[in-house]
């Protein structure tokens, strides 16, 4: 076995040399979308909380989430909700210990992408 | 916690390039990992040529002819060359795996070859598992029974001994582990793909009598619940193994038995 009183050891590289996994890329994205949704949920409150101020901090606030960045801000939120949302679905599955093996994960990894962006066109579409 | 970037200390300098064989026809450029610790100085990549039409099929051939033949000094651990004894575990080409069973063929371009990602280094391609071999055996991998021993052997039925299948295969190479993430940034509490499927192994058989306090062991924000399920374990084992499934059942026995 090693000897451990060398101090000083390097760390190995890990990050910068592992070669970009589907599965790994989904899960962090997966925890940045949740992240991005705990913002996004207090942007809501913070546009209902305008709305019940009064009408001009509300025409105020209406008026920074209508403008092109506010749409995109909500666009990408709404990504995000239905990213998390259908890989929440995975993970549940996961949970319940199906769906673990390599192809129906990569399988099901696919769904939860594409659906995403097929969802998020909808709800614009509707919002629209 | 997570690091993104490496300490000072470990940091990768361009290396040596060494000269190319002279006569060959089909050559392939390594690139590989160095570091000497008597050197004091920063590990290196140093880049090798080697004549792909005497040489063997597997990465393990490219590097041993590379020590036999050009830098004696290159030094990595192999001992079965046929995937069983889990020595010859490295990051190569991006992802990690046997150098023995690890084909030549299925590797783009140039071969780049590290040691285990995340792992304190010894020498060149040799990671410290140390750690994870006090890891391992934290999970108690062994028989562990209350009753009287048997007067001949514990029985256990086809159907019960068929639950050990795709874990006792597990031969500790530390693939699995040294590609997890959640193991980069925690691996001081969180115990990783490989001694969790061992732990598995020895919860889920039917001669084993201590399964409550297995459990209980395991029930722990680090030691188990970094698992994020996100299956580099199971995208990398050279075994084809699937570590991911085991912590997801010990994670289910966990619900399990508190209804």
């Amino acid at each position: 076995m090693a000897d451990n009183a060398q101090p000083n050891r390097p760390l190995s590289p890990h990050l910068s040399i592992y070669r970009v996994q589907m599965n790994s890329t989904m899960s962090i994205f997966h925890r940045l979308a949740g992240i991005g949704l705990a913002v996004s949920a207090m942007v809501l409150v913070w546009w209902f909380l305008a709305a019940a101020t009064g009408a001009a901090y509300f025409r105020f606030v209406d008026g920074l989430l209508t403008s092109w960045i506010g749409l995109l801000v909500l666009a990408i939120s709404a990504w995000a909700f239905w990213y998390h949302f259908l890989n929440g679905l995975r993970h549940l599955r996961w949970d319940m210990g199906n769906g673990l093996g390599l192809k129906s994960s990569a399988r099901t990894g696919w769904y939860a992408l594409i659906g995403s962006v097929v969802m998020t066109a909808v709800t614009i579409w509707m919002a629209m | 916690m997570v690091e993104l970037t490496l300490p000072k200390n470990s940091r990768m300098t361009v290396g040596k390039t060494w000269p190319k064989p002279a006569g060959a026809k089909n050559v392939r450029a390594f690139k590989i990992y160095r570091y000497d610790p008597d050197a004091g100085a920063n590990p290196r990549v140093d880049t090798y040529f080697v004549d792909m039409d005497s040489c063997g099929p597997m990465v393990l051939d490219a590097l041993i002819k590379i020590k036999n033949e050009i830098d004696p000094t290159l030094t990595f651990r192999r001992s079965c060359r046929e995937g069983i004894c889990g020595s010859c575990a490295m990051n190569i080409d991006g992802i990690n795996t046997l150098a023995c069973i690890y084909g030549m063929d299925e590797i783009k371009g140039d071969v780049k070859i590290y040691p285990l990602p995340h792992m304190p280094v010894v020498k060149d391609l040799i990671p410290d598992l140390t750690h994870f071999y006090a890891q391992h055996a934290s999970i108690m991998p062994w028989l562990e029974t209350k009753t009287n021993k048997p007067a001949a052997e514990w029985r256990q039925s086809i159907d019960d001994r068929k639950k050990l299948d795709g874990l006792y295969e597990c031969v500790m190479c530390a693939c699995c582990s040294t590609s997890c993430p959640s193991y980069w940034w925690n691996s001081d509490r969180y115990l990783g793909p490989a001694a969790l499927l061992h732990a598995y192994r020895w919860i889920i058989d039917s001669r084993d009598e201590a399964t409550g306090a297995r459990l209980d062991e395991l029930e722990d924000p680090f030691k188990l619940y970094r698992c994020h399920t996100i299956m580099n374990c199971t995208q990398t084992c050279p075994k084809g193994l699937n570590p991911a499934k085991a912590i997801a059942e010990i994670k289910k026995m966990m619900v399990e038995r508190t209804m």
